[in-house]
Formats: C-alpha cells, sequence, structure tokens
C-alpha cells in the first residue's frame, strides 16, 4: 500500500499543527464559531447532536493492521472505546473533545492518517472499488490513481471553497462495486481500441434531494491527462455551480441545468488550455505510485486447497459463511474475505476498540497485514490462502464478525440517524435492527438472497436509500417519525434510482412493510431470480399491493 | 404558552448541556431553568448569548419541554434522544463485543 | 482598512473611486463598468488605472467569455486587479486569480478585498494574490506566521513553486 515519504510526513504534521493553531484561536475567543466551523469541517470535525464527531479519512478504504490498532487506540484513548465505518470507507468517532482534537490528529499522523477534508465544501476522501487490485474483473488496479488524485485534491488551494462538497470515485472494475454513476465524478477504467487503459468519465451524479445518475462526458481519457482533466473539470464547477441555494449547489445541477452537452463543451475548451501543463502526468510518476500497490509476496497455489474443500462438504455453518461471505479472488488458492459488521442486534458499521484490534491481529497472521472498508460499511481481508479459511472463520466468529449475511437481507447499510446526527428527521439504526431481528433465521436469509436494504434518516441520503434494492428514507410527519420506501434502485454498472412506492410508513408499521415486499417477491420470482430482477421484469405493482393492499400497513399519512 | 428551556453544546467538549436558574450549565434537562413566558424565554436566551460570548457554550436555543409526572422531558422526540444518549444499545454494550 | 503586502502593512497609493466620484489625479481603481464605458478617458490621464471586479463579473455566465478574458487584452494597461471575496466560503475569486496570473501573464497587482482572513491567506497566495486589504491590522505576527504554516504543496499554482511532484523528481535526480 501507499507510504508517506518525508513530504506527505512533514505536510500532515504542518498539517496538524496548523489545526491545533486554529482550535486554540477558537477556545481563546479570537475566532467566533461561524469563522470556526468551515475550518473545522474542513478538518473533519462536526458539532453532532451530542458531542463533536470526528471524521477520519481513509484514502480509498484501505488501511495497514497498523493503522487499524491506532484507531482503536484513538477510540479507547479519545473516545467511548468503537468507531464507526461509514459509507464512504471512512471512520467517525463520536465522542472526541474539541481541546484534544489536535492531540488526537498528533496520534493519527504517527501511522500516515488524518482528517483533511473530512467535510466541507471541498474534495472530499476518494473511494474507490474495496476489492482493488485482487478482483478477477479488472482492467487495473484503480488504487493507483486513486493515490495520484488524493494528492492532487488534498488542500488544493483554488478548490477548498466550492459551491458544496465534491466527492470522486474510482473503479478498475466491470462490475461496479465502488458506485460511479452516483459521484459528483466517477472515473471508471477502460481500454480504448489499442488496449491501452485510460478512463471513461462520468460527471453529475449524485444522491440527496435530487438524485441523478452521471453522464458520461469522456469516453476515454488518458492516464496522462487525468489530473489536467479533474482540474478542468472543477475550474468550471468552483466558477459557475449555484451559490445562491446550498440545494442547487452540488456539480450535478449545473450539469443538469446547462445540459450535458454544453458543460462537456466549456469543460473540453478550459482543458485544451491546461492539458500541455505542469498537470501532466509523466508514465515514471505513475510507475512509482504502481509500485506501492505492487501484489504482496503469494504463495503459488496450482488450484483449490483440498482441506479448503474438504471441510466445505463436511461443515455446514462453514459452507454457509464461504458461500456467504467469501468473493471470487484472481489467484488461485486466495480468497477475498468479508468481515461482516451487521451482527444480529448490532449498529450497522460499528467496531468497538477490540474488535479493531483483533482484526488487525488476523489481518497480520492470514492476510498481509491489509485491511479495506466496504461501502456497506464491512471489513475486508483481501488476500487469505484458502488453506487458512476454516481457522480464520473460527476466529472471526469469536470476535462477532462471521455473520454470514454479506449481501442478504440483514446486511444492511445505515446512516447514524437521529441517534446522532444533527440534520435527522428519523432514527435509521434501531429500524436496521428490527429488521435484522425479524430475517434473524439465516436459512430464510439465504432463501431470499441477494437484496440491498438501505436507510437514511433524512433526504442527505448518507444511507443511500435510492440505491437500495429496497430504500427508506426517515422523514418527520409532525413529530413522529415515518418512513418513505423505495424500490428498484442499484448503485452498480446499471445504476438505477429506487421508484417511490406509496405513501411513508410509519416506524412500527416499517418492518412489517418490508416483509410484505419480500413476500411479493418470494411469491412471484422465477427459479434463482434476485430480487432486483424480479423488481425490473415486474415493476413496482405486485410490491405495491403487497404493501399497500393490507390493511395491517396501510397508513394515509 | 409552552414551558421552554435553553439548550447548547458546551464548547470544549461539545457535550449537551442546559441553561439553569443560577446561569450555569447543567448536564440534565431536570436542572434547567423554565420558562413560563415569552419575555422569561428571551432573559434567558440573552444569558445564553452571554455564555456563548464567553466561550462556554455553541450555539444555544430554546426547546419546548412537558411536565411528566414531576419530570420535565422535552417534547420533541428528537430533543428527547439528545437529553437522554442514542436509543440504541452500541457495539461496545453488547456482549458479543468480547471486550 | 489596511493593505498587507509582502508580510508587511503598506500605505495604499491607490484610491478607490465611486461610481459617481470625480476621478483623482494618481493611481485609481474603478469598478469595471466604468473601466468600459470610460476607457479612453481613463488611459489619457496618464495616471495609472486598476479595476475592480465582483465575484459575479468577473466569473460572468458559463459559456459567456468572462470578464477576465474581455479585459485579458488590457491587462498590461492595469495596473491592479481587484478581486473580491464576498465571504471567505466563497472560492470563485481563487480562479479567477490563476486565470489572471497563468493565463493572462497578467504581472500587476492581485489585490483581496472583501472577507479577507489569515486562515485562507496561503491559499491565496498560493493562486497569484499579491495583495490583501485586511479589516483588523493588530494581528500582523499571525498573517506572518500563516504565510508560513504548510512549507511544500501537492499541486502547481500561480505561485509557481515547487511543487510536491516537482520536489520529488528534483530528490530523485540528485540521488
Ligand atoms: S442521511 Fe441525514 S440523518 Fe443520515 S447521516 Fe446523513 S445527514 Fe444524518
Amino acid at each position: 500500500m501507499y507510504r508517506y515519504d518525508e513530504f506527505d510526513r512533514d505536510f500532515v504534521a504542518e498539517r496538524v499543527e496548523q489545526f491545533r493553531g486554529q482550535v486554540g484561536r477558537r477556545l481563546s475567543g479570537e475566532l467566533s464559531e461561524e469563522e470556526f466551523r468551515p475550518l473545522r469541517l474542513l478538518n473533519g470535525l462536526y458539532l453532532q447532536l451530542h458531542a463533536y464527531m470526528l471524521r477520519v479519512v481513509i484514502p480509498y478504504g484501505m488501511l495497514s493492521s497498523r493503522q487499524l490498532r491506532m484507531l482503536a487506540q484513538v477510540a479507547r484513548r479519545y473516545d467511548r472505546g468503537y468507531g464507526h465505518f461509514t459509507t464512504r470507507q471512512n471512520i467517525q468517532f463520536n465522542w472526541p473533545k474539541l481541546e484534544e482534537v489536535p492531540d488526537l490528529l498528533a496520534d493519527l499522523a504517527t501511522v500516515e492518517m488524518h482528517a483533511i477534508q473530512g467535510s466541507g465544501n471541498s474534495i472530499r476522501n476518494v473511494t474507490a472499488d474495496q476489492f482493488a487490485g485482487v478482483a478477477a474483473d479488472e482492467v487495473e488496479d484503480p488504487r493507483v490513481y486513486a493515490e495520484i488524485v488524493r494528492q492532487w485534491s488534498t488542500l488544493h488551494p483554488e478548490f477548498t471553497f466550492l459551491p458544496r462538497k465534491f466527492k470522486i470515485a474510482l473503479t478498475g472494475a466491470g462490475h461496479d462495486r465502488a458506485a460511479v454513476r452516483v459521484h459528483d465524478i466517477g472515473l471508471a477504467m477502460v481500454e480504448d481500441a489499442a488496449g491501452e487503459a485510460g478512463f471513461e468519465v462520468i460527471v453529475g451524479g449524485g444522491l440527496g434531494r435530487t438524485p441523478m445518475i452521471g453522464k458520461t462526458i469522456r469516453e476515454f481519457l488518458a492516464k496522462r491527462d487525468l489530473l489536467s482533466y479533474l482540474e478542468a473539470i472543477l475550474r468550471i464547477y468552483n466558477q459557475f455551480g449555484r451559490r445562491d441555494n446550498k440545494y442547487k449547489a452540488r456539480i450535478k445541477i449545473l450539469v443538469h441545468e446547462l445540459g450535458a452537452e454544453k458543460f462537456t463543451e466549456l469543460v473540453e475548451a478550459e482543458w485544451r488550455e491546461i492539458k500541455d501543463g505542469t498537470l501532466e502526468l509523466p508514465a515514471e510518476e505513475i510507475e512509482r505510485i504502481e509500485a506501492y500497490f505492487a501484489d504482496p509476496p503469494y504463495e503459488t497455489f496450482e488450484a483449490d486447497d483440498a482441506g479448503y474443500l474438504a471441510m466445505l462438504a463436511i461443515d455446514g455453518a462453514f459452507r454457509r459463511w464461504a458461500t456467504s461471505n467469501l468473493f471470487p479472488h484472481k489467484r488461485p488458492g486466495y480468497a477475498i474475505v468479508n468481515l461482516s459488521l451487521k451482527p444480529l442486534d448490532g449498529v450497522p458499521g460499528d467496531a468497538t476498540a477490540a474488535q479493531m484490534e483483533a482484526a488487525a491481529d488476523l489481518a497480520d497472521r492470514y492476510g498481509f497485514g491489509e485491511i479495506r472498508i466496504t461501502h456497506e460499511q464491512n471489513l475486508v481481508l483481501p488476500y487469505v490462502a484458502q488453506r487458512d479459511l476454516h481457522d480464520l472463520w473460527r476466529a472471526l466468529d469469536e470476535i462477532g464478525f462471521a455473520t454470514p449475511n454479506i449481501g442478504q437481507v440483514t446486511d444492511i447499510i445505515s446512516c447514524p440517524g437521529l441517534d446522532f446526527c444533527s440534520l435527522a428527521s428519523a432514527r435509521s439504526i434501531p429500524v436496521a435492527q428490527r429488521i435484522g431481528r425479524r430475517f434473524r433465521d439465516l436459512d430464510r436469509q439465504f432463501d431470499i438472497g441477494e437484496l440491498h436494504i438501505n436507510i437514511s434518516g433524512c433526504i442527505n441520503a448518507c444511507g443511500h436509500h435510492h440505491v437500495g434494492h429496497i430504500g427508506l428514507l426517515g422523514v418527520d410527519r409532525k413529530g413522529e417519525e415515518y418512513y418513505q420506501i423505495t424500490l428498484g434502485g442499484s448503485a452498480d454498472e446499471n445504476a438505477s434510482l429506487g421508484e417511490i412506492v406509496g405513501p411513508a410508513v410509519s416506524y412500527d408499521a416499517v418492518v412489517d412493510a418490508i416483509e410484505a415486499v419480500i413476500a411479493a417477491y418470494l411469491e412471484h420470482r422465477e427459479p434463482d431470480e434476485p430480487f432486483i430482477e424480479t423488481y425490473r421484469r415486474l415493476g413496482a405493482e405486485p410490491f405495491k399491493e403487497s404493501v399497500y393492499g393490507k390493511e395491517s400497513v396501510h397508513d394515509a399519512a | 404558552m409552552s414551558l421552554q428551556v435553553v439548550t447548547a453544546n458546551r464548547l470544549r467538549d461539545g457535550i449537551v448541556v442546559y441553561l439553569a436558574a443560577d446561569g450555569g450549565w447543567r448536564q440534565r434537562v431536570a436542572d434547567a431553568a423554565l420558562a413560563l413566558d415569552q419575555g422569561e424565554a428571551e432573559r434567558l436566551m440573552a444569558l445564553a448569548s452571554a455564555a456563548v460570548e464567553a466561550r462556554l457554550v455553541v450555539d444555544p436555543y430554546l426547546i419546548e419541554v412537558v411536565e411528566d409526572g414531576g419530570l420535565v422531558r422535552p417534547s420533541r422526540y428528537r430533543e428527547v434522544i439528545r437529553a437522554t444518549g442514542p436509543s440504541v444499545e452500541t457495539q461496545a454494550d453488547l456482549p458479543s463485543a468480547a471486550e | 482598512m489596511t493593505l498587507l503586502k509582502g508580510g508587511e502593512i503598506v500605505a495604499d497609493e491607490w484610491a478607490a473611486v465611486g461610481d459617481d466620484d470625480p476621478v483623482p489625479a494618481g493611481p485609481a481603481i474603478v469598478s469595471l463598468q466604468r473601466w468600459q464605458g470610460e476607457r479612453e478617458e481613463l488611459l489619457r490621464r496618464n495616471h495609472p488605472v486598476g479595476v475592480r471586479l465582483a465575484s459575479d463579473e468577473a466569473s460572468g455566465a458559463p459559456g459567456a467569455p468572462g470578464v477576465i478574458e474581455e479585459i485579458s487584452a488590457d491587462l498590461d494597461r492595469l495596473g491592479v486587479v481587484v478581486l473580491e471575496f464576498a465571504s471567505f466560503t466563497d472560492g470563485r475569486a481563487y480562479s479567477q486569480a490563476r486565470l489572471l496570473r497563468e493565463r493572462y501573464g497578467f504581472e500587476g497587482e492581485v489585490r483581496a478585498v472583501g472577507n479577507v482572513l489569515r486562515d485562507q491567506y496561503q491559499f491565496m497566495l498560493r493562486c497569484g494574490f499579491d495583495a490583501f486589504e485586511v479589516v483588523d491590522p493588530g494581528k500582523l505576527d499571525g498573517w506572518r506566521e500563516a504565510a508560513s504554516e504548510i512549507g511544500a504543496w501537492y499541486q502547481p499554482a500561480a505561485d509557481r513553486r515547487q511543487s510536491i511532484p516537482a520536489l520529488r523528481h528534483a530528490a530523485r535526480g540528485r540521488a
């Protein structure tokens, strides 16, 4: 993985001291809250419902075991012993004290981590496919370019006070696990006719109040032009993005109002001016970064491990876990292992300090000391030999990370909602927990198969409800919590936005409503047909009937 | 006119606090000074603004409360959660946490 | 109002002239509107002229040639271009300053006015601003400190400082 050199180290150390000064000036009264707020947000620090909240960024969701141990230590020393992994591959601490945040950041800097651009109207932490470098269907490893974009976007002098926040995601695989079509900029690695790898550039996707699927503004961008092209897009946005209304300030609105064609013209014209300048990426620089992401020292296996196959045959519980929580690895004899942070009754995405430390130890023992964070709020050990899977599984079970539910109905994406978030309209976490309890039976989950439920506590859509197969959006109806249901969303290469199927349902009725949706699916599905396919084949009608036809869940609120 | 109290977050650590009758800031809503009318509410908010100036608290505002069996509690659900903490057990509270 | 240049408080030799005021002798800064309306007269004075652009004017409408582009032909006749931060969170002037410096090669003064604060000072310096109208003159030390809080940056920008990629390249060349 990427390691800091002296320049990165100095930069982050200086940034910590700069923020220490800003906190000092706030505490001494030199800065008002109004002046301090944008400065603390630029460093990932919010004032939430109960306390300050610090979002530590995890570039493209990649951590070393050493870094994960430090996150555990931070959780213990500065927080209440746990952290929350987010849908943007970051981690949030819910209870840090303002006066201690500079020390916390100094501790993080010792393991090459920071909170820069964790929030604010800046270019946020760049995200990428969680299986980058190990997926079988990859054109090229997107982490190389994610790292290049990370550096370029860090405290960019021109683009740190944009009209609104700005999110960039990359994927290098045919199957899109990074949701590039619902980002401000999505970069999908593709090959041109000559077999040269480059980027399809997608702009103006996003969720929130006005969800939109991004538009492709360039079919193929050469690697050397990556940064100059991004700079051109951002310069157009910085100058012309709306600043009169924060709900219309994202780039998707600019693209929409100008039209993709006009927007593309502006970007291309700007780009022609700067493309041969100082931002051109020399091949030498790309190679230098590539070296950081070289394969770990794999063992060579000819085929599947015989011991592993034997355990699969005799141990049913292991087989179930292997079926749902393992993904195919590009190397024979290896697997990609998902650690579920969605245990029964748990908080989706939460991990305690002890769990983080245990996971770090397991990564060292079985997985070359590396961990990934997924936007589904789970952890991944990307390179585990099949030989070790049974032992790893037992160890994961002991720390509560072996729930065999990846991609299934209880693997719910949930934002913090009203339990933590000051912007929330309704709670998210307890809804996820209640759905989890209703579908706790593993056979039933397994029978239902792949199904993504995403929950957001308000229209800001941090829980990505628009792109859940089933989405729930919390709304406030005269002080009562209600949930709007959307169906048919998807965040992958066939991205689609869910459709609202009817009136919002109450907190008490929402689990029954989900069950009714699933009952309709089970009734109408064809053999081996996943939920999203059945929905696309039949449309919303049978699901609507199932939910609203029944008096018990009907609610005209 | 409903009952109101002033709440804010403490500047140094962010913790939720309520303005008490003696001008101090307390963590329990039960200790908050009750405003029965608009004039009293304005007086409390003036005290709160002074506390902002004095760098004690951030973003003070009035909330409605109700008296319920001799106890005061916020009427809006959001404020109940602010007063009592997250409504869910966090991972740290679970037996599976292996602490 | 205090003018900060090169880390020092300096006397402002430029007169800010309102749209209805007579233009005095000596260096004068006028609005864009006045510049466009009275260009010939202003140039005939044989005193330096500067133009003040509001954020909206400077960027213009998308696709229409921006004002910066429009006045680019006149840049060698202008001593100062004043760009506005209506609020410190409105970052348009950063792009405008870079365009002036990097695209149109403007070598006169680029002055920041409005909500100009020390926590954005380094960003402004990097984007090509070299003069700052500051409300509170009492904290000069703070501004000097702010100018060097970060030693090296990842991006090339208008200040032509070596970016971290360039510094790395140079370090490898030495090794
Ligand atoms: S979706 Fe709303 S409630 Fe949930 S974290 Fe985002 S802002 Fe908060």
